[in-house]
């Protein structure tokens, strides 16, 4: 059985690289910068196999570390909980952060901040570790703003661009709004429960689900529910859901590499992790469950629109990333947490594959970003067309790729749920089928397919990326084609065990459970129902606008007007939130402080006592003339007033 | 421990070093009077440590007590004696006293020995402010620390330091003129001016009320509490970057080691009763100052105003009547201590350079500045209160504290979240991100070693502290729980 010492080097050897890369950076070198961070990372992935491997035994860790802080009767303390759950997390983690490490050395060969890139994603692969081997909510809050600080540094990695330390900034103020509510939830935790241990908390909740709390005089809510939402709008900012998920596309202004790592495959799945994890929480409040479900639907079906009608080939996959969270939280909704948790492996598979071979192609590109200007490039790049065609039928939930199986469970489980909201979360996410089908391929056929519409000096210029970034898209692709395969483990059966709790009136995967014989009658299922069509509806209608008949996209573009115009804008929630917070705050800290500190309290109060000081002593003044007669007159009337006081008493 | 008077050590030690200083004569010997200065800094700071080692974290008695006759006519004694509550501040007061003179070095090249001698002299002072358990002796230096601070403004200031000055001499005056009468009124009432006496002292509502405010103001001045804060801004933007670092990370601490001294065991019906009061400002001043932080054209003005929403924090976890708050707020202070005095220290780096603050002038610096950019990054964290940075552990005390009392005071106290990463983040942005902004950002030099050493030195504790803070709590422990105790019970 593993101890506390190897679960110890599954976090510390990525932050001992990302210490020497980053502090001494410019004495060991860039070959050794990378050498080193690879390394620490492969450790992690290694052991992180191995912790794997050993919780697949049955094996269990829920220790303390060490004891952070007391005070009063509460103990902080940093520990891990080892269970399926978190091991599966250090695996996916690790495994998508070592290939980007890999994939890092040709992307970034040229750039000059080339250590400090790698100690970044190193830290981060750290803070991502911390954070889903905690076992209390303070740990958890660490990693979670650790990863967000490190998500801030690489979104702003090219600082010298006014659209990335803008975009880094956003990022950071948006996941600090849902931070708010996550600390609100931690301290209702603490304040309800004694702790902030998770089993501890675990333990104690069934005995307050009906528990109320009034936030307002006279209303009662039920304590888990707004413990519950708390958390959520915490879960809402990291993994980008509507209507804190405006940060995510502009996150695209950093390095591709960590867009696939951070803004795909691991960091904005925190928020889907962490609700699985308190899922004897969420069990317990069918309310917080419909918000879920209602805001996963919006962010699913809203934000794959989006993707429909962008051309910046990041931008696409990053809607699509939204789109897809959106998918995840939907699962959670429906209680469907193992479903949540094998899409969002599935889908750090296939998005990491789809955003390296975007970055690909953006170095082949020499960072043209715009697919208008690309076309035809599969006859320039064969291996990343190849990984791209994985990611995209893997993506649009085409038998027998990873993302059918984890989409498919997903739908299921939303079609079978009773939780209030579930028959709008179902029309979003099978909707979002067709949606997501057609502008995935939309993006296939428009860069790899068609005329190639590069200028010819660019053309000449074009040739598949080296092996540093091919190895890792083929190698990723593996999982991106096979992980499916494990639905019969991961969520047909105990693969989680007690790691997630579902309540006796959400069994749905358990019912699917019933249903399942095998991935072989599962597809053949599969491919007889609704969504599969969809799909293949989607890529049909992609391939017919895009490569048959491309310019009907523009005119049935124009038709549409202004709605095209409201979703090509992202709804206008930038301007809104830009205009509304940004400039309202501003405004007002401007008002309160002319008016508040500078008029009244200096102006009124502070310079006004000064003049009212100055006023008393002016008249006195008047007296102290200097001349001797009115001194004189002054003594005689005192003289005088003085004998008139001694001869009346 | 050995014996040795360790508190009127550290406390005299210092101001001796000051007077010979004074006594080098001119700047013609300035190198040398510059080795004086970090000797005794060094010195000052050494004598502090055993405090810590030798401090006993079970007990809340007063540890390492000195009693001295000083006016036996009036029964004033020289009392010396520290525990869990102030014993931090001693080695916090030392050690950034060292860094102001390392920082100092080759900045200060006008009356190097005052300069020096006057922060030398302030730091055994304040030492004697957190040390002292007689009122008068508490009162002498509280009162003291203002004739260094007022000629370190007033003579190494900016173009408007005379304004300032005065603002700060008068405002601060005026405050403690108040406390100094509900002190006397306290001696009139308990015929002594033992502070330990005055905790134990029956007080009929009505006077607890009434000398409530009156220590009120001496404090909330100081703090700067929301609405008698308007003094610090002007004082910070126009003190050198010595004495922004002293006022923020010590000076501000004696308004709220007031609270926690007299204020809170003195006075605990009045505490009570008038805790909405207390909270109310508080959020106050995280709110609303954390809005005018915001719109800060000035950097100095700007962490200034960001100190006033981070002592909101302090004053707040002190009312909320639990462990985590109290504690908080004390974890709070030392971590506001070094942070704010590294934001200072930081602003000092680039004034040096281009003699100014504002932001408008700077853009780009992290071009010419990498190093100094990261760890500018780093404390501008610590100050929007991320994990693993001490900024974060007392808000996050003071947040679950409030919890504890109600869910409004914790959103309200969580809006610093959002207020801290916005004002410091945004400034760092303007100031440090981006395309060079001009040639007088491009010329700039990265930080020479000795401008290293002193952000390095802030940069471990900020880190320590975030990353294992129980050694900073685990001595309040003891002092907290007694005053807790002792402020629950009813005096009348």
């Amino acid at each position: 059985m593993a101890t506390p010492a190897i679960y110890l080097i599954v976090p510390l050897a990525p932050l001992a690289g990302a210490i020497v890369a980053g502090l001494f950076g410019r004495t060991v070198g860039r070959a050794n910068a990378h050498r080193i961070t690879i390394l620490g990372v492969l450790i992690a992935f290694l052991t992180s196999c191995y912790v794997f491997a050993d919780v697949l035994e049955g094996n269990a860790f829920h220790g303390s570390i060490y004891t952070w802080m007391t005070s009063g009767d509460f103990k902080f303390e940093i520990g891990f909980l080892i269970d399926r759950l978190s091991a599966l997390m250090m695996v996916v983690v690790t495994f998508v952060s070592l290939m980007v490490h890999i994939y890092t050395i040709g992307y970034m060969a040229e750039d000059p901040g080339y250590q400090r890139f790698f100690s970044y994603i190193s830290l981060f692969t750290f803070s991502m570790l911390m954070l889903v081997m905690s076992n209390n909510f303070l740990q958890l809050f660490f990693g979670w703003e650790a990863v967000g600080v490190v998500s801030y540094l690489l979104i702003g990695f090219w600082y010298t661009r006014p659209s990335a330390v803008y975009a880094n900034l956003k990022a950071f103020l948006v996941n600090r709004v849902g931070d708010f509510g996550f600390i609100l939830g931690i301290g209702l935790v603490l304040a309800e429960f004694g702790t902030l241990d998770y089993s501890s908390v675990f333990v104690l909740a069934p005995a307050r689900a009906s528990s109320v709390i009034q936030l307002f005089p006279g209303v009662d809510w039920m304590l888990l529910t707004v413990i519950c939402i708390c958390l959520f709008i915490g879960a809402m900012g990291k993994s980008a859901q509507f209507p804190l998920h405006v940060w995510l596309p502009d996150s695209m202004e950093g390095p591709t590499p960590i867009s696939a790592l951070i803004h795909a495959a691991t960091m904005v799945t925190a928020g889907i992790f962490m609700v699985a994890r308190m899922s004897p929480l969420y069990e317990l409040s069918t309310t917080a469950l419909s918000v879920i479900l209602v805001l996963g639907g919006i962010t699913a079906l809203f934000m794959g629109l989006v993707a429909m009608t962008q051309f910046d080939i990041k931008r696409v996959v990053a809607y699509s990333t939204l789109s897809q969270l959106g998918y995840m939280t939907v699962a959670l909704g429906a209680s469907a947490y193992s479903a949540a948790m094998f899409h969002l492996m599935t889908h750090a598979f296939f998005k990491a594959v789809l955003f390296l071979a975007a970055g690909s192609v953006i170095i082949a590109m020499h960072h043209e970003q715009d697919m208008r200007r690309m076309g035809g490039l599969r006859k320039y790049m064969p291996i990343t067309y190849f990984s791209v065609l994985v990611g995209a039928i893997a993506s649009a939930g085409i038998p027998p790729l990873a993302g059918f199986f984890s989409k498919d469970a997903i739908i299921e489980a939303v079609k079978m749920s009773d939780t209030p909201g579930a028959a709008f979360a179902y029309f979003c996410v099978t909707a979002c089928v067709f949606v997501t089908a057609f502008y995935t391929f939309r993006m296939v056929f428009m860069a790899f397919h068609g005329e190639p519409r590069m200028g010819t000096a660019a053309r000449a210029h074009l040739r598949e990326s080296p092996v540093v970034v091919t190895l890792p898209l083929l190698l990723l692709s593996v999982p991106s084609i096979g992980a499916g395969w494990l639905i019969g483990q991961a969520v047909y059966g105990d693969y989680f065990g007690p790691a997630i709790i579902v309540g006796p009136g959400h069994a749905w995967i358990e019912a699917m459970t019933e249903e399942y014989h095998g991935v072989w009658s599962y597809m053949a299922h599969g491919v007889s129902a609704l969504p599969f069509w969809l799909a293949v509806a989607g890529i049909a209608t992609a391939w017919y606008l895009y490569l048959v008949r491309p310019e009907l996209p523009r005119r049935i573009a124009s038709g549409f007007g202004p709605l095209y115009a409201l979703v090509e804008r992202k709804y206008g929630f930038d301007e809104l939130y830009s205009w509304l917070f940004a400039s309202g705050a501003r405004l007002l800290g401007t008002g309160l402080w002319k008016a508040g500190d500078q008029a009244v309290i200096d102006g009124l109060i502070v310079n006004g006592a000064a003049r009212a000081v100055g006023w008393f002593s002016k008249v006195m003044r008047l007296v102290q003339s200097g001349m001797i007669y009115r001194y004189a007159s002054a003594m005689l009337i005192g003289v005088v007033l003085l004998i008139y006081w001694f001869l009346k008493r | 421990m050995n014996g040795l008077p360790l508190l009127s050590i550290s406390i005299w030690l210092p101001i001796a070093f000051g007077l010979i200083l004074l006594a080098t004569g001119g700047d013609s010997r300035a190198s040398v009077q510059r080795w004086i200065a970090l000797a005794g800094a060094i010195a000052g700071f050494a004598v502090t440590i055993p405090l810590y080692a030798g401090f006993d974290g079970q007990t809340s008695e007063m540890q390492f007590s000195e009693f001295q006759r000083w006016m036996p006519g009036l029964d004033i004694n020289y009392h010396l004696g520290i525990d869990g509550i102030s014993m931090l501040f001693l080695l916090l007061n030392s050690f950034i006293t060292i860094l102001i003179v390392v920082a100092g070095w080759t900045v200060v090249e006008k009356r190097v020995a005052q300069y020096y001698a006057a922060f030398l002299m302030l730091s055994g002072m304040l030492n004697g402010v957190f040390s002292a358990l007689d009122a008068v002796l508490f009162y002498v230096f509280f009162e003291a620390t203002l004739i260094p601070m007022f000629i370190i403004i007033g003579i190494w200031g900016g173009p408007n330091r005379v304004y300032a000055a005065l603002k700060f001499f008068l405002y601060t005056l005026f405050g403690s003129l108040l406390m100094l009468v509900a002190f006397l009124y306290l001696y009139n009432k308990s015929g002594s001016f033992e502070i330990l006496d005055w905790h134990r002292l029956p007080l009929p509502l009505g006077a607890q009320f009434a000398l409530f405010f009156g220590l009120l103001f001496g404090f909330a001045v100081k703090v700067p509490m929301w609405p008698v804060h308007t003094w610090l801004p002007d004082a910070h933007t126009e003190a050198p970057t010595g004495g922004s670092v002293v006022l923020a990370a010590i000076l501000l601490k004696l308004g709220a080691y007031g609270f926690v001294r007299f204020t809170l065991p003195i006075l605990p019906d009045a505490s009570r009763e008038l805790a909405w009061l207390m909270v109310s400002l508080s959020l106050i001043a995280v709110v609303y100052v954390g809005l005018v932080t915001l719109v800060q054209a000035d950097m100095k003005r700007l962490i200034a105003y960001s100190s006033i929403a981070h002592m909101g924090f302090v004053t707040l976890g002190f009312f909320l009547f639990n462990a985590l708050g109290v504690e908080g707020a004390l974890v709070q202070m030392i971590s506001h201590g070094f942070i704010s005095g590294a934001m200072f220290l930081c602003v000092g780096v680039m004034y040096d350079r281009l003699h100014t603050r504002m932001i408008a002038d700077y853009g780009g610096v992290v071009n010419s500045m990498p190093r100094f950019a990261a760890f500018m990054m780093l404390f501008a964290m610590a100050n929007s209160g991320l994990p693993a940075t001490s900024g974060f552990v007392g808000e996050f005390m003071v947040i679950m504290g409030a919890m504890q009392v109600s869910f409004w005071i914790a959103f309200l106290a969580a809006t610093t979240l959002i207020f801290g990463a916005a004002y410091s983040l945004w400034m760092y942005k303007r100031v440090i991100f981006g395309p060079v902004a001009n040639d007088a950002v491009r010329g700039l030099r990265d930080l020479n070693a000795r401008e290293f050493l002193v952000l390095a030195l802030l940069a471990v504790a900020v880190l320590y502290m975030g990353i294992y803070p129980a050694p900073f709590t685990d001595v309040m422990h003891a002092s907290v729980d007694d005053l807790l105790r002792h402020v629950a019970r009813p005096k009348w």
